[in-house]
């Protein structure tokens, strides 16, 4: 039976659960609404809350752990013997395995998986029997379970408000739980790293070339400096000069200066510019920006100006993350009080002497922070420095020349043919959890200056 | 009346936000030695009124002020008035005390340095300590002028928000409701500040606290809807008042 069809025999139980609840509720019902505490159709909620949710936290479980299962299953087969030792090219086969187990008309390329097909087929089955069976009867149970209890005194009103707690908390922990995971596995494929390569050259090593690893001192050549030297350039300096400024002008403009028909406008306009995808903006900045940028190198000089320039990269992302400076910076000035901006200009300031003097030092914090998200943003961001941005590491402060940043060496290094397990391509995971890091520092640096900001003013 | 020029004289002043009229023809003259008080029930255009004298509702883009308002002569909505030399000749003091989140002594010093009043240090700090004393402030805080201004209580704050208005040499000074937000003793304080700052410059003050404006004024105008319903000495105002409305209003039958 296919998930489908359970799932879809689960709702059909909770639905069964649901009518059966609220006909006998209903029953009690005659002897006059006030004898029962909870509506008919609560106490349908409550059974069919314990015939589906059970049901589904079994299967959500069972999915996870029995490909485990599977595999053990799998590897006590006399076939199995042949199986190489070595973690990624063992999963490699048995990946293989399942895949002409699972396929109709599919061959293997290695005889092992070949043989290991019928019984990964045969497991598979097995355990699906086992799962699909076991939720079943505990949708039954639950329904059972649930319907006894349905009696005019009961208090199924309060119990499905629990329930529904219960899951709204859940929801909601996915996503922490889903970032935790994240963090794991990348600290895991991390750890492996520097099992093969000293923490310490990979921090502060200033060689970077992935492509000529020396096996016997891996650490030599992957040094991560330049990387994040690249990124530091182009994200948090080239970027920024390109976005503060122009941010916190519009910002002011908009608050301050815009009437409401103009503001109306352009405001959208503005925060339009956050959802252009950064695949566009990278395309912009390799075909258009990047080669004025090369044009103006030569004009100045620079004859042997790449057209992968870390300018290139660094204006283009400027740009994309004006919006986020400037709606911060909006939001924090828009938050100091009016009082304020009248007790400036009751003293006979100017609109603009009000707002270098008194209204930018009042939300100076909210606009700190904001600067600090788009810092973080704009060192995560891949697409524009993949496409305009050049992979040669260079520790360089000429705008001009080629630098490289952490999330284009990531993806130069998982994509194309690449070996498991050696440290160049799991150089890839400590890469990602070093900016990971950086990046949440960043944000729970910048969301702690919002918090105490915004109670200055409450 | 007096022979001597008024300060400040509003004739026949309209204010209209949008297509509502907040003020309806309103004449009222301010003296110079005179604290001159405008009552009335809330929304009756007493503070909308207050601020078209040193132009605070140019803020408001959809307000609009006709009539003729003059300072010692001069239409302050002319062309020739810049609003800048008229807020600094005629201050505001707010409701809510205002200060901004600086030091006390930059809260004081940013008028004069606005107004470029204080070409060096030692005559700034003179000034800074001329208005908190002329405020009543400067023995509380002249030990920590550079600690925030948002800092001190409440009544500290409304008269540091006095002593800079007093710090650009105001001839005008205009008080919104300066103690409503304040407990009793500081209400005290600041109506004491008022009655010393009288000798010195021409004060309106509006007020919603009608024993307020019998104390500290000697002139009071009764607003009502829009309408300046009564003017005349706050002595008269309160005992024999010539209107149906004022005694009304005053004797607490409506408010």
């Amino acid at each position: 039976m296919n998930a489908f069809a359970l799932l879809f025999l689960v709702a059909g139980l909770g639905l069964i659960g649901w009518l059966t609840a609220r006909a006998r509720a209903n029953r009690f019902d005659r002897g006059g609404a006030r004898r029962l505490h909870s509506l008919p159709g609560q106490h349908g909620m409550y059974v069919a809350m314990w015939t589906v949710l059970p049901a589904l936290l079994f299967v959500a479980v069972w999915s996870a752990v029995s490909p485990g299962l599977v595999k053990e299953a799998v590897l006590q087969h006399p076939a199995a013997a042949q199986l190489p030792q070595f973690d990624f090219e063992r999963d490699a086969l048995l990946a293989e395995a399942r895949r002409v187990a699972n396929e109709d008309g599919a061959a293997a390329f290695d005889p092992v998986a070949q043989q290991l097909a019928a019984p990964t087929r045969d497991a598979q089955a097995r355990y699906r029997w086992m799962g699909t069976a076991a939720a079943i009867l505990l949708a039954f149970a639950g329904a059972a379970f649930a319907l006894t209890r349905v009696r005019a005194s009961f208090k199924a009103r309060s119990r499905v408000e629990r329930g529904t707690m219960l899951l709204l908390l859940v929801a909601s922990l996915i996503a922490i739980l889903t970032t935790l995971g994240i963090f794991l596995s990348l600290l895991w494929e991390s750890l492996r790293f520097f099992q093969q390569v000293p923490i310490t050259d990979f921090l502060f090593g200033t060689h970077w070339s992935p492509q000529v690893i020396d096996a016997g001192d891996p650490g030599k050549s992957l040094g991560a400096v330049p990387l994040f030297w690249g990124t530091f350039f182009i994200g948090a300096i080239i970027a920024m000069i390109v976005a503060i400024p122009f941010g916190l002008m519009s910002a002011i403009y908009l608050t301050q200066y815009a009437a409401p028909s103009v503001r109306k406008w352009m405001k959208p306009i503005l925060e339009m510019l956050a959802g252009v995808p950064t695949v566009v903006y990278g395309y912009f900045a390799a075909l258009t920006v990047a080669p004025a940028v090369r044009d103006l190198a030569v004009s100045l000089g620079y004859t042997y100006a790449s057209s992968e320039s870390a300018l290139a990269a660094g204006l283009v992302m400027g740009v994309m993350i004006i919006p986020f400076v400037s709606s911060m910076a909006d939001d924090s000035i828009a938050a100091v009080p009016t009082a304020m901006r009248d007790g400036s200009l009751a003293m006979g300031a100017t609109t603009s002497e009000t707002i270098s003097r008194v209204l930018i030092p009042a939300a100076l914090p909210g606009v700190v922070a904001g600067v600090l998200l788009a810092v973080s943003r704009a060192i995560g961001e891949t697409m524009i420095v993949v496409m305009a941005a050049s992979g040669a590491a260079n520790i360089t402060l000429n705008p001009f020349e080629s630098a490289t940043t952490v999330t284009k060496q990531i993806v130069d290094l998982l994509t194309g043919e690449s070996e498991f397990d050696s440290p160049k391509t799991l150089a890839a995971f400590a890469l990602g959890l070093t900016l990971f890091v950086i990046t949440l520092l960043l944000n729970i640096v910048a969301l702690r200056v919002v918090k105490k900001y915004r109670e200055a003013y409450e | 009346m007096t022979d001597t020029p008024h300060k400040m004289s509003a004739r026949g002043v309209n204010v209209f936000y949008g297509n509502k009229q907040a003020v309806k023809d309103v004449s009222i003259d301010i003296d110079m030695d005179k604290v001159t008080a405008f009552i009335g029930p809330s929304g009756c255009g007493k503070s909308t009124f207050l601020r078209t004298l040193n132009r605070m509702n140019d803020t408001i883009s959809s307000a609009r002020v006709t009539g003729d308002i003059t300072l010692d002569g001069e239409d302050i909505y002319s062309s020739a008035m810049d609003v800048v030399q008229l807020r600094a000749r005629v201050g505001m003091v707010f409701q809510k005390p205002n200060p901004f989140p600086k030091s006390i002594y930059e809260n004081v010093a940013y008028g004069p340095r606005i107004h470029g009043l204080a070409p060096s240090r030692a005559e700034l700090d003179a000034i800074v300590e001329r208005s908190l004393r002329r405020a009543g402030l400067w023995e509380e805080v002249k030990d920590r002028l550079q600690d925030s201004g948002t800092a001190l209580s409440g009544g500290q704050q409304q008269r540091l928000c006095i002593a800079r208005a007093i710090a650009v040499d105001p001839e005008v000074i205009l008080m919104d409701e300066p103690a409503s937000a304040l407990d009793p003793i500081a209400t005290a304080k600041i109506e004491e500040l008022i009655h010393e700052l009288r000798g010195r410059y021409a004060i309106a003050i509006v007020t919603h606290n009608m024993q307020q404006a019998a104390r500290v004024s000697q002139r009071t105008a009764f607003f009502h809807l829009g309408t300046l319903v009564e003017y005349g000495d706050t002595d008269q105002i309160f005992t024999t008042p010539h209107e149906e409305r004022t005694k009304d209003y005053i004797t607490g039958r409506y408010g």
